[in-house]
């Protein structure tokens, strides 16, 4: 399985050997391409400067949503004594992952390997350089299935655009995580949990999803940006992590009032505009796909705010501005997965019932079940990312994701649907498990949690020995 | 001399100030404070999760004058400082023993 990739390896050293050696061999070579053409699919696509040039901004937009959209979306909602280490962790979360990815993660994931794990081929990005000739890079990123009737994973951007707009992803799913267990987990747990998680729980399930030899690409579930791999995966995780570590000292009596939420404001607006990178970054290439993923995107977000926002405003008497912007982000993560395979009319459908369905599981489904959730990220990530999963193989046009190989592309209905569910529920299952286990490999090693003195004078004085002002 | 010190609502500081000037009132300090008395507090709902705020925002002021004015004062601020409903505020007056401007050593209702 591994064949493929190695001989792009090696085509970098071969080829110009290959062109010195192709006017004495012309004859033979011609009836031996002709007839390799005939056998193997074409060689890979040339680069495309519009593409490479869009995929370069969108990987810009991607890093902008967790430094500083999400640590300032977080900073915001949490008390004023634990701002610094809420922000800490989305940060050292991006320097940490950052690495994690270039040592393994990147080739666990996007590499051909087998339909649960990709191979070890990129190591510390071992090879990325092979197809730069003379400063330019002269062929496009190939993934090879690594299987007969599999197509292969073209695109017509360097490996190295493709590798950061993944890592850009990488980052921001562990990141997602913390915000369940704000204001109570050691810092020097986070390290090592986010070290571990990403190697295991993430690189495995991008590899299912989105690499042409994973199971899950291969059966068919439809995840255009993320709803699995990112928002349901780290949704889940949110739960297990605040299960196990408990509720924070106070919860239930003291005021936990958000500390500033002009921050919240602002966070959840920068992670809004870097969704488009997120979104329509996903098409991979700057086409009319991307501009139905960043369409769709726009209303549907829209339309949960709104739908959080009325819902609110019945049920509870006052619209309030952390319900719009909570509603906002659940219209993100629900229209992650769909974008890119749905249309206008099914966004805001899939917006209006993320913004509701959200809504409820935050403010009602939580304290009817007790658990202490800090930030919500189990009530809209996992329930966001559940519904936009589920929804994409009912509003999925198959003309958006049809190929010469499908022509009728992946039209969503009743088959669909079950494939959506059964995504949803392997991600459920291994994230969850996956979450506990390492969980307890942390506690062995450093514990998880500050003690409750610590807990109460809070985790920036204690942990960075620093204070927000 | 009297230090009148009144708790009112933010929203009020200015009124209060501009009916404080024509009465000769050349100075006073300004803090914002938090605290509660009958108003006892408001209710905030973030995400479903209700928090009693029983500390309420607050604008002290504390003005020095001579004896004699103590009454005009404080029906000024009262007048001022009004709304009718609940939260509106207290005054207390207490006395001063001595005043003395820092630059040139004037004494008493001379410093004030």
């Amino acid at each position: 399985m591994k064949k493929p990739l190695n001989l792009w390896g090696l085509s970098a050293l071969v080829l110009p050997a290959l062109l010195l050696a192709l006017p004495a061999f012309a004859d033979d070579a011609a009836t031996a391409a002709a007839a390799a053409a005939a056998a193997a699919p074409a060689g890979p696509p040339k680069l495309d400067s519009g593409d490479t040039a869009w995929m370069l901004s969108s990987t810009a937009l991607v890093l902008l949503m967790t430094i500083p959209g999400l640590a300032l979306f977080y900073g915001g909602m949490v008390r004023k004594k634990n701002v610094l280490a809420t922000l800490m962790q989305s940060f050292a979360i991006t320097c940490i992952v950052t690495i994690v990815w270039t040592v393994a993660g990147y080739s666990i994931a996007f590499t051909t390997g087998n339909a649960y794990f990709g191979d070890f081929s990129r190591i510390l990005l071992n090879g990325i350089a092979g197809f730069i000739v003379k400063g330019n890079d002269t062929q496009a990123f190939v993934l090879a299935s690594g299987i007969k009737d599999v197509a292969d994973m073209s695109t017509t951007i360097p490996e190295t655009v493709y590798m950061m707009f993944q890592m850009t992803f990488a980052i921001i799913t562990p990141a997602l995580i913390f915000g369940a267990v704000a204001d109570r987990m050691k810092f020097s747990a986070v390290v090592i949990f986010v070290t571990m998680w990403s190697l295991l729980i993430y690189s495995p399930i991008a590899h299912w999803v989105w690499a042409p030899s994973g199971w899950a690409n291969q059966m068919g579930v439809l995840d255009f940006a993320g709803g699995t791999v990112v928002h349901i995966n780290a949704g889940i995780a949110g739960l297990v992590c605040c299960l196990v570590l408990g509720k924070r000292v106070g919860y239930g009596s003291d005021n936990m009032a958000p500390y500033n939420l002009a921050y919240a404001v602002i966070g959840a607006s920068l992670l809004w505009v870097g969704w488009f990178g997120f979104n329509a970054g996903s098409a991979t290439a700057a086409n009319g796909r991307a501009g139905m993923a960043m369409t769709v995107t726009q209303i549907a977000t829209a339309a949960a705010a709104l739908g959080w926002m009325f819902a609110e405003w019945i049920t509870k008497g006052k619209p309030s501005v952390l319900g719009a912007i909570s509603g906002a982000v659940a219209g993100l993560v629900a229209i992650t997965p769909a974008s890119g395979f749905v249309l206008p009319g099914g966004s805001i459908v899939i917006g209006v019932a993320a913004g509701v369905i959200c809504f409820w599981s935050a403010t009602s489904l939580k304290h009817l079940l007790g658990y202490d959730d800090s930030l919500d990220v189990f009530g809209v990530h996992c329930i966001g990312g559940i519904v936009g999963a589920l929804l994409t193989g009912v509003f999925s046009y198959g003309a958006l994701s049809a190929t010469d190989a499908s022509p009728d592309g992946s039209p969503g209905g009743l088959d669909q649907l079950k494939i959506q569910a059964i995504g949803v529920a392997s991600t459920l299952v291994y994230s969850g498990v996956g979450t506990f286990i390492l969980l307890m490999i942390t506690k062995a090693l450093v514990g998880l949690r500050v003690d409750a003195e610590e807990e109460r004078e809070g985790l920036d004085i204690v942990l960075h020995g620093e204070q927000v002002f | 001399m009297k230090l009148i010190m009144a708790i009112i609502k933010p929203f009020k500081l200015d009124d209060v100030r501009e009916a404080l000037t024509p009465l000769g009132v050349q100075g006073l300090t300004v803090s914002e404070v938090k605290g509660f008395g009958r108003q006892k507090g408001q209710t905030e709902i973030y995400r479903g999760a209700e928090y009693h705020v029983s500390f309420l925002p607050k604008i002290k002021i504390e003005v020095v004058v001579p004896a004699d004015l103590t009454d005009q004062v404080i029906e000024a601020i009262t007048k001022a400082a009004h709304t009718g409903k609940i939260g509106d505020g207290k005054i207390f007056v207490l006395g001063i023993e001595r005043a003395q401007r820092i630059r040139t050593g004037e004494l008493d209702n001379e410093a004030l």
